[in-house]
């Protein structure tokens, strides 16, 4: 009972973690032939929440056939709860060693938790641009390329096209480029 | 599945209501699914994807990876057996649209997002449910993010 009760607070390896998420692909085709991906659900909660008048074009469709998506978002909220709250790894995430001293250059501490406190802190208005401007740049950048990790990344490649190849390399120089330079920079202000 | 023995008088088939909501009920538990995996593979952690962006370990690189190498070989597999999908059509997937510039240029901007925030939007819900609350702000300005697509998208490269 308390091995079961570590397996389940444990994290897992990627060599079982992968596979997990890769098999989400064939799941949703065979629950409904649905193309795996998340950042669409940012679109229609836009047509949802926008105001008919005031909608641009790209938010009138049908949102109701792509209710599906939005129910796997909230199993995702769901999953975040149960995996994170009740079965949360008691241990900070076990890092390299060089990536553990890259972390604490930044001027944060590995802790038990998924997300550094350093960055949650809301009384700091340096998080709260940090925060505003990578949502902004995440949303923007998802709709303009077509689709985000899930839907590039994971479906995309996994399925042969070509663009998505072309945006999954886009994903890793930008990312790149922003952890290494902006995230620093950032982390210099706030500190 | 089909062609089930239907009792004379007895209305065995589900109504379509009952069907769409057994369904959407389906999309939840996948998506619970995965919000499970992403947050126990470490895929949602902060830590990890800073890591990876620095190629400091090769944790996030073996995930995607293998999830890749996974996602192909079933989905071949899949397609091959010519098992139908749960509604009973034929398995198929949708191609991407041609080009390439909207996905270089959307591409990089989403990434400098993914690099500085640390998350994308899978681990967005997820980290919310978690109770990681001031990602509901990368949350909403992701949102706002959406809606500028949407305003600039005739004037945008694609």
């Amino acid at each position: 009972m308390t091995e079961l009760l570590d397996f389940l607070h444990s994290p897992w390896p990627w060599y079982l973690g992968g596979p997990l998420i890769g098999l989400t692909v064939p799941l949703l085709l065979w629950l409904g032939n649905k193309s795996f991906g998340i950042s669409a659900n940012l679109r229609h909660a836009c047509a949802i929440l926008l105001p008919e008048r005031a909608k641009p074009g790209f938010f009138h469709y049908d949102w109701r056939r792509e209710r599906w998506n939005l129910m796997f978002a909230g199993g995702l909220v769901l999953g975040g709860g149960l995996a994170g709250l009740i079965f949360a790894n008691p241990e900070p995430t076990r890092l390299s060693a060089a990536g553990a001293q890259s972390i604490q250059d930044l001027g944060v501490q590995v802790r038990p938790s998924l997300f550094p406190s350093e960055l949650t802190d809301l009384s700091n208005p340096g998080v709260w641009l940090l925060l505003a401007f990578s949502g902004l740049l995440v949303g923007f950048g998802t709709r303009y390329g077509g689709g985000c990790t899930s839907g590039h990344a994971i479906t995309g490649l996994s399925t042969l096209q070509g663009p998505s190849l072309i945006a999954t390399v886009s994903f890793f120089v930008g990312g790149i480029l922003s952890a290494n330079l902006l995230l620093p920079l950032f982390m210099a202000v706030i500190g | 599945m089909t062609g089930e023995a239907s009792i004379p008088g007895v209305h065995t088939e589900p109504s379509s209501t009952t069907r769409a909501a057994t369904g959407l009920l389906l999309y939840l538990l996948a998506g619970l699914y995965f919000g499970v995996v992403l947050v126990k593979s470490e895929a949602a952690s902060w830590y990890r994807i800073q890591e990876m962006f620095r190629f400091e370990s090769f944790h996030m690189f073996g995930l995607m990876g293998s999830a890749v190498f996974t996602g192909m070989v079933t989905t071949i597999l899949l397609r091959r057996s010519g098992l139908k999908s749960r509604d009973g059509q034929t398995i198929r997937v949708t191609d991407k649209e041609k080009g390439w510039r909207r996905y270089v240029f959307g591409g990089l901007t989403f990434g400098m997002g993914w690099g500085l925030a640390g998350v994308c939007p899978g681990p967005m819900f997820v980290l919310v449910g978690a109770g990681v609350w001031p990602i509901l702000i990368v949350l909403t300005f992701a949102l706002l993010g959406t809606y500028l697509y949407g305003v600039l998208k005739a004037r945008l490269p694609h």
